[in-house]
């Protein structure tokens, strides 16, 4: 066996599924109760973005909008305290944004600049969560093909299951702490899947390729060593990743704080989950060397190509080597 | 094994790159802020005497242009500083007049050694730039209706000319057409003649004590061409509308069946943008009603400048603006706004036809508004608002047909001049097939999209010090190479989004910074490979090779899925996600070039051709060669 030190990850599997029931229950919970905060992309309604000279009085700044009949407005600082967003429900038109201008400039001295408004209307919106939540399904369910070809059914299950897993908790933390869930969040959490899915794979393909070496071992032993040697490539991904999400976080600006916030979340998630999560499915679901073999009827399978491309620049390791002997 | 590419491998892999780097390099020149001067109307000659003009214009304000050139259909001056940028944009529109159009716009700095060879910088998307993004809907019950509108001519003058008499043609509310005939023989003959000329057409009869009715509806697959038609028709005339307004660089797109989005870089009045772009104001032409004529074929209608006043005109059009070819406003010899019409060769013909027989009767020009109104209306408890259109007519002109009426004439009886040279834009760029909405709305600042530049090159460049200083702390040697295929790739990105010209938006950017952290691990997955075979037992040579061997299928499923993600997000997503979707799927594939080919074509400069005793992978950690530690 290699020098590797083994460690038993799977010793600790029945608390780790314990922890991710926990949380994707208290997600769904949260789901439920307190729903998504989802943001103007998706209800439709309008935004006004206006920068002040100078800070301005946010409760002045209300008091202006109820009077000129916005009673819905929401007023909050966006970014800095010179930064102002005012948001209005969707029983609005489209010419709001221009008068919501109008009126924060007529009751203010300081010079008001706009820098951004949106409207969007609420059909366009209906159609956007429409489209999120069926692109996601649409991610999962490719996903899910793709691995049930290349691998096999059971790790096709295990990966689903952590990136469900993983969008749920982001999704749950996100409804948790009441934070808007735009267009960019969206985007990162399929980017999330994509993250999670990349660290399950490689993880799988190591557990592939043991099961397929590694003559003697129960599949718990085996999985534990596939992690054990997957475990400094995994960390590694993970800190660089983590390192440049930070960046995005603190430096790239109020816009995509929701954005690198969704994707930090998902990448310590998701790398939890392909050690824990994907692994513990496929031993619930009894993965044993007999799912791997490659048996003659499989030749015309894909994964045989695959095996043949291995085998083409394939050097004989030491071990191989020694079993031969 | 002795890891040495062959001649042509290095050679493909360094020209891989130089060719990136040629394409990246343009996105190096920062862009000038230009104002770019172009013709009111296609035929209008860009000249020299023109740029004299404007540079003319420019010295007398006391403003300096950094260089002027001319380009086949425009001319470009551009400027130090915005500032600078948007008084010579006022001045240089006033010194020529309204047969130019003087717009804002970035102009790239591009050299022109590498505009010969294609090259040129990524664009920047309206979150970046600044500018308006319009979502627009068209009215398809609309669309059909007005061609519903024109069967109901049609059919008239049809079943006429072939003498056959019918009571009425109706168009229902319910979107069919309903044919009265006094007998059920009429109403077969005529239901044979209709379905040899109009094979859409799908019929039913129907009988009752008050007589025989033909009901027609349409098939669905005309339903289909006259929105199609409505929507193509709408995009050219938005096309013509955003010209007129002076954009550079608009875009004007389809999305979806029924949605055109509108993105204007530069502008920020959205107010006189929206005018013009939703404006469906139309003509119609019609005859007054004779004196006795049946109210089944007149209308009344009321006086726009004194809505006391009403006249009786005739249903059937004459033409309406559509037929249009030309338009100009002016005023007439009493100072009073005109606007003077050329219409094309089908409607001169329609236009003349009628007048000629039509000598001493009075025709009437209608002014046609297609308008909304909000509604607040509860629907299943929810207070939902519904948008109901309407349809404003009105007569601005009503005169005595001297002669008959040619190709050109004038009309009179508008508001001011300004509604005038707006009708006349309106005539000139061709009307809305069918009302248009405005379903979305985004306006981005000039500041803010300056500042979300600044802070994504901040974040680049921070993400991209942070991982480099970590994967050398990590892996020396190997992390200089991993750092440097890094670069590579980020070079290879702004390569290839500049050859396809995608554009750039902040969540591209993003995607750019995401890029960084995962392309290092294709990487970090061969280094661990390769340190696991040397814990194995191999030497070093055969550790490298075997660990890019094998680490190969495992970077390959792992990228592949995550781009049959990214392909996704294309798909759902809209505007700016989907450049984010686009920067990542580049990314992938570009860092499965470097982490993979020109990693290896540096470990095999650096380590090839050469015995080797041992190789440091994980400084931190000491030795990785197994047979060194014994």
């Amino acid at each position: 066996m290699s020098d590797v030190k083994v460690i038993n990850f799977m010793a600790l599997r029945k608390i780790a599924a314990a922890i991710s029931i926990v949380f994707v229950l208290a997600a769904m919970a949260s789901l439920a109760i307190n729903k998504l905060q989802f943001g103007l992309d998706f209800t439709g309604g309008t935004l006004v973005e206006v920068g002040y000279d100078q800070a301005p009085d946010l409760v002045a700044v209300r008091g202006q909008l109820q009077s000129s009949g916005f009673d819905d407005a929401i007023v909050q600082n966006f970014g800095s305290d010179r930064d102002v967003l005012v948001r209005l429900g969707q029983a609005f038109n489209d010419k709001v944004g221009e008068e919501v201008l109008a009126v924060l400039q007529s009751g203010s001295d300081a010079s008001i600049e706009l820098r951004r408004s949106e409207y969007v209307g609420a059909q366009v919106g209906e159609e956007l969560t429409e489209q999120g939540g069926l692109g996601m399904l649409l991610a999962l369910a490719i996903v899910m093909l793709y691995v049930a070809f290349r691998f096999q059914l059971k790790f096709s299950v295990g990966a689903v299951v952590a990136l469900a897993h993983d969008v749920l908790i982001v999704l749950g933390i996100f409804s948790i702490l009441k934070l808007d869930f735009d267009l960019t969040v969206l985007a990162a959490i399929l980017a999330v899947i994509g993250y999670s899915l990349n660290d399950t794979i490689v993880v799988s393909d190591r557990i592939r390729e043991n099961f397929r070496k590694l003559r003697k071992g129960t599949s718990e032993e085996i999985i534990n060593e596939s992690l054990s040697q997957t475990l400094g490539r995994t960390l590694v991904t993970s800190i660089t990743t983590i390192l440049v999400l930070l960046a995005l976080f603190i430096f790239g600006g109020e816009l995509i704080h929701g954005f690198a916030f969704a994707l930090l979340i998902g990448v310590v998630v998701g790398t939890y989950s392909s050690i824990y999560v994907a692994s513990n499915v496929l031993l619930a679901l009894g993965v044993s060397q007999e799912d791997l073999m490659i048996q003659p009827k499989e030749e015309f399978v894909e994964g045989e190509g695959f095996e043949d491309h291995q085998g083409e620049g394939y050097q004989p390791s030491a071990k191989d080597f020694e079993e031969e002997k | 094994m002795l890891n040495r590419y062959p001649l042509w491998k290095t050679l493909l892999i360094v020209f891989a790159l130089a060719l990136g780097g040629l394409y990246a390099l343009p996105n190096l020149y920062p862009d000038d802020l230009a104002v770019q001067v172009s013709g009111a109307s296609s035929s209008t000659p860009i000249d020299d005497a023109v740029l004299a003009q404007a540079s003319e214009a420019l010295v007398a304000a006391g403003l300096v242009s950094k260089a002027t050139e001319l380009n086949d259909k425009s001319a470009l001056l551009r400027f130090t500083d915005s500032d600078t940028q948007l008084r010579a944009k006022a001045v240089i529109a006033d010194a020529l007049g309204d047969d130019y159009v003087a717009a804002l716009n970035l102009a790239p700095t591009t050299p022109q050694w590498l505009t010969n060879v294609g090259a040129g910088p990524m664009k920047l998307g309206l979150d970046l730039r600044g500018g308006v993004h319009f979502l627009l809907e068209v009215d398809m019950v609309q669309a059909v209706a007005q061609r519903l509108d024109v069967y109901v001519s049609e059919i008239k003058a049809m079943l006429r000319t072939e003498k056959l008499r019918y009571r009425s043609v109706t168009h229902e509310d319910d979107g069919s057409l309903r044919i009265k005939f006094a007998d059920a023989q009429v109403r077969d003959q005529a239901r044979s003649e209709l379905k040899s000329s109009y094979s859409e057409f799908l019929m039913n009869a129907e009988d009752d004590d008050k007589g025989s009715y033909l009901n027609i509806t349409l098939n669905e697959s005309s339903v289909r061409e006259i929105e199609d038609y409505a929507v193509n028709q709408n995009l050219t005339t938005l096309r013509n509308r955003v010209n007129e307004l002076g954009v550079a660089e608009p875009l004007v797109q389809r999305q979806g069946r029924n949605r055109i989005v509108v993105q204007l870089p530069g502008i920020q009045d959205t107010a006189a943008a929206k005018r013009v772009l939703g404006a469906t104001a139309n003509l119609e032409f019609r005859l007054e009603a004779k004196t006795g004529a049946s109210s089944f074929s007149t209308e009344k209608y009321t006086f726009r400048a004194n809505p006391a006043r009403t006249a009786v005109l005739e249903k059937d059009i004459i033409i309406t603006g559509n037929s249009v070819s030309n338009a100009q406003s002016n005023f007439d010899e009493n100072g009073m706004p005109q606007v003077n019409i050329d219409l094309d060769a089908q409607g001169g013909k329609l236009m003349n036809r009628v007048t000629r027989n039509a000598v001493k009767r009075r025709m009437a020009v209608i002014f046609v508004e297609h308008k909304s109104r909000q509604k607040v209306k509860e629907v299943d408890g929810e207070l939902v608002s519904i948008r109901v259109p309407y349809v404003e007519k009105s007569i601005i002109s009503l005169a005595t047909i001297q002669t008959a009426l040619g190709n050109s004439f004038r009309i009179t009886g508008l508001d001011g001049a300004g509604e005038a040279s707006e009708l006349a834009l309106l005539l000139r760029a061709g009307s809305l097939a069918a009302p248009i909405y405005f379903v979305e709305e985004r306006t981005v600042g000039p500041s803010l999209g300056q500042q979300n530049i600044d802070l994504g090159v901040t974040s680049v460049q921070i993400g991209l010090a942070l991982v480099v200083i970590f994967m050398l702390a990590f892996y020396s040697v190997f992390g200089v190479i991993a750092n440097i295929a890094l670069a590579f790739n980020l070079m290879l990105v702004l390569a290839v989004m500049s050859l396809l010209g995608a554009t750039l938006t902040l969540p591209g950017i993003a995607g750019i910074v995401l890029t960084v952290g995962m392309a290092v691990d294709a990487n970090v997955l061969i280094f661990s490979r390769i340190k696991e075979e040397l814990r194995n037992g191999l030497s070093p040579q055969s550790a490298i090779h075997a660990g890019y061997e094998r680490a190969f299928t495992t970077i390959f499923d792992a990228n592949i899925t995550t781009l049959l993600v990214a392909l996704i997000l294309y798909g759902v997503g809209t505007g700016s996600v989907k450049g984010f979707a686009v920067t990542l799927s580049i990314g992938i594939i570009t860092s499965m070039f470097t982490a993979i080919m020109v990693s290896r074509a540096m470990v095999n400069g650096v380590y090839g051709r050469r015995r080797l005793d041992d190789i440091k992978i994980w400084p931190l950690m000491g030795s990785d060669r197994k047979s060194a530690d014994k």
